[in-house]
């Protein structure tokens, strides 16, 4: 395949394959998470083959997310460090989702959203797994008093009802900036995507050119 | 649908009324503690009808036999030794489900149908069900389901719920040999322990009184105990058992909110999208890469 020159190169292989293993199980754990959230979704656990379906792998698929989720946690990490720039950033996104991105600070690689969103899905995370562990019942829950039980309930479903949010919101903010999902499909965007929205990225890739 | 006769008040999981159409007697069943000697009959007699045996376990040095409720036995004999104003006091409580006005059980339960109460105020788990999640023991204000290790599904007392649907009092009642257990309807059975309360305050007994906690809107197995100021003292019965509000918040109106919150936020992403239009790679840094390149 040859690489078109108008292209930069923004997410590995590794880094790409790994972001959508962690897609995959986030939306395995939340259809079959959502069975037990409400009544209301109580039929998503047709497609695992039921309710006692849903409820025995449920937790087995967490066990897989915390692998990948891990993976991604080592490998932007150090790229979702905060800077000035990027609080200067996050300060003014409320002119970014009006549509104008004339005043924002110039982002690097990643703009101050994205990287809130990973410390945010990390901290859900965090309190996915504690919570979870608690709550799994097969394994766990007996070594547990009934109190800490009931209160891992509650933060596994906050904590999820929170990160389905933060999800919607990235796919959505995926498909708002166009040309983004390419990124993670096939790891390269054009110059002009990356100058428009992440200029000082794109500087650092063209070697200080403008 | 299993015991059809026994009309349906609520069901877990379950959003829309039941079929409710018929109204029965509420029903209740008396363990009045002051007659109790601790025979365990009534364990025997639990197992027998419902035909559970539970494994041969090790002797503990104690009467306690099993030690615990577990998927079956589901009633056990507690017993206690307590000082009390009265010198050293041999406290024995059968202890099971309660049957709870307002089940704790069957709020946390995610899936529909696994447990109900019937309009008797018995409270049933319906194994088949049950998808074997444990959520109902993080629910019981009494630490009463257990969860099989043999079918991963969870058990507990049935009030006899298949003779009380045929007309039968509960297999402990009908085999307790001191008439410690008495069942009937829950009014009969509250003046018949009024009665007896009366008399334990005429022996002496000042403190005794019915345990019917109002925390869970009552129960439909009710004590009559002789220090119903301490139930602590019979191997621990809760004092003023609730629900609770994490199990409240968890199971309440926090979820619905929860997923309307949900729904507004990809609604508002949607509109988001409709009125600002997309964010796209404005033409001058188009035309300036451009020019960049050809240089």
């Amino acid at each position: 395949m040859k690489t078109n020159p108008d292209t930069l190169p923004r997410y590995t292989a590794a880094e790409r394959v790994n972001h959508w293993l962690v897609a995959f199980t986030f939306f395995l754990m939340t259809l079959s998470g959502l069975v037990f959230f409400q009544p209301l979704y109580v039929p998503l656990n047709q497609l695992f083959g039921g309710g006692v379906w849903a409820r025995i792998l449920h937790p087995f698929f967490g066990v897989a997310m915390i692998v990948f989720f891990g993976g991604m946690y080592v490998r932007f990490r150090q790229l979702c460090a905060m800077t000035l720039t990027d609080r200067e950033w996050l300060t003014h996104v409320r002119d970014m989702v009006n549509g104008d991105d004339r005043n924002m600070p110039e982002s690097g690689k990643l703009n101050g959203g994205q990287k809130l969103l990973f410390w945010l899905l990390v901290a859900c995370m965090v309190l996915l797994v504690l919570s979870g562990i608690v709550i799994w019942r097969a394994y766990f829950s007996f070594l547990f008093p009934v109190g800490l039980v009931r209160f891992a309930a509650v933060v596994h479903a906050a904590a999820g009802a929170v990160m389905m949010a933060l999800i919607i919101g990235h796919i959505y903010l995926a498909i708002w900036t166009r040309e983004s999902m390419g990124a993670m499909l096939y790891g390269r965007v054009r110059k002009a995507w990356a100058k428009q929205h992440h200029p000082a990225w794109f500087r650092e890739m063209t070697g200080g050119s403008k | 649908m299993a015991l059809q006769s026994l009309d349906i008040t609520r069901c877990s999981a379950t959003t829309t009324p039941s079929p409710s159409q018929r109204q029965t007697q509420e029903v209740a069943k008396l363990i009045d503690v002051t007659k109790c000697i601790g025979c365990k009959a009534c364990q025997v007699a639990c197992m027998e009808w419902n035909d559970t045996r539970d494994a041969i376990g090790t002797n503990h040095g104690v009467l306690d036999n099993p030690m615990d409720l577990t998927e079956a036995s589901w009633t056990v004999m507690r017993y206690s030794e307590v000082e009390t104003d009265r010198g050293l006091e041999w406290l024995i409580r059968k202890d099971g489900c309660m049957h709870c006005g307002n089940p704790g059980c069957l709020k946390a339960c995610p899936a529909p149908g696994a447990i109900v109460q019937y309009s008797n105020g018995i409270v049933d788990f319906h194994e088949e069900n049950c998808i074997g999640c444990g959520y109902c023991i993080t629910g019981c204000p009494f630490n009463i389901p257990r969860l099989s290790k043999k079918d991963s599904k969870v058990y507990k007392c049935t009030l006899c719920s298949d003779r009380v649907a045929a007309g039968l009092e509960p297999a402990c009642v009908k085999t307790c040999p001191t008439g410690a257990i008495v069942f009937g309807t829950k009014e009969a059975i509250l003046h018949h322990a009024e009665g007896r309360i009366a008399d334990l305050k005429e022996r002496g007994y000042a403190n005794a009184g019915i345990y019917n906690p109002q925390g869970v809107d009552g129960t439909h197995v009710i004590y009559v105990l002789h220090h119903a100021d301490k139930p602590e003292m019979y191997s621990g019965l809760p004092d003023n058992p609730s629900i609770g509000p994490m199990v409240e918040l968890w199971k309440g109106a926090a979820k619905p909110l929860a997923s309307l919150g949900l729904a507004a936020v990809g609604v508002g992403a949607f509109f988001h999208y409709v009125t600002k239009g997309p964010n796209e790679v404005s033409e001058e840094i188009e035309k300036e890469v451009e020019d960049e390149n050809k240089s």
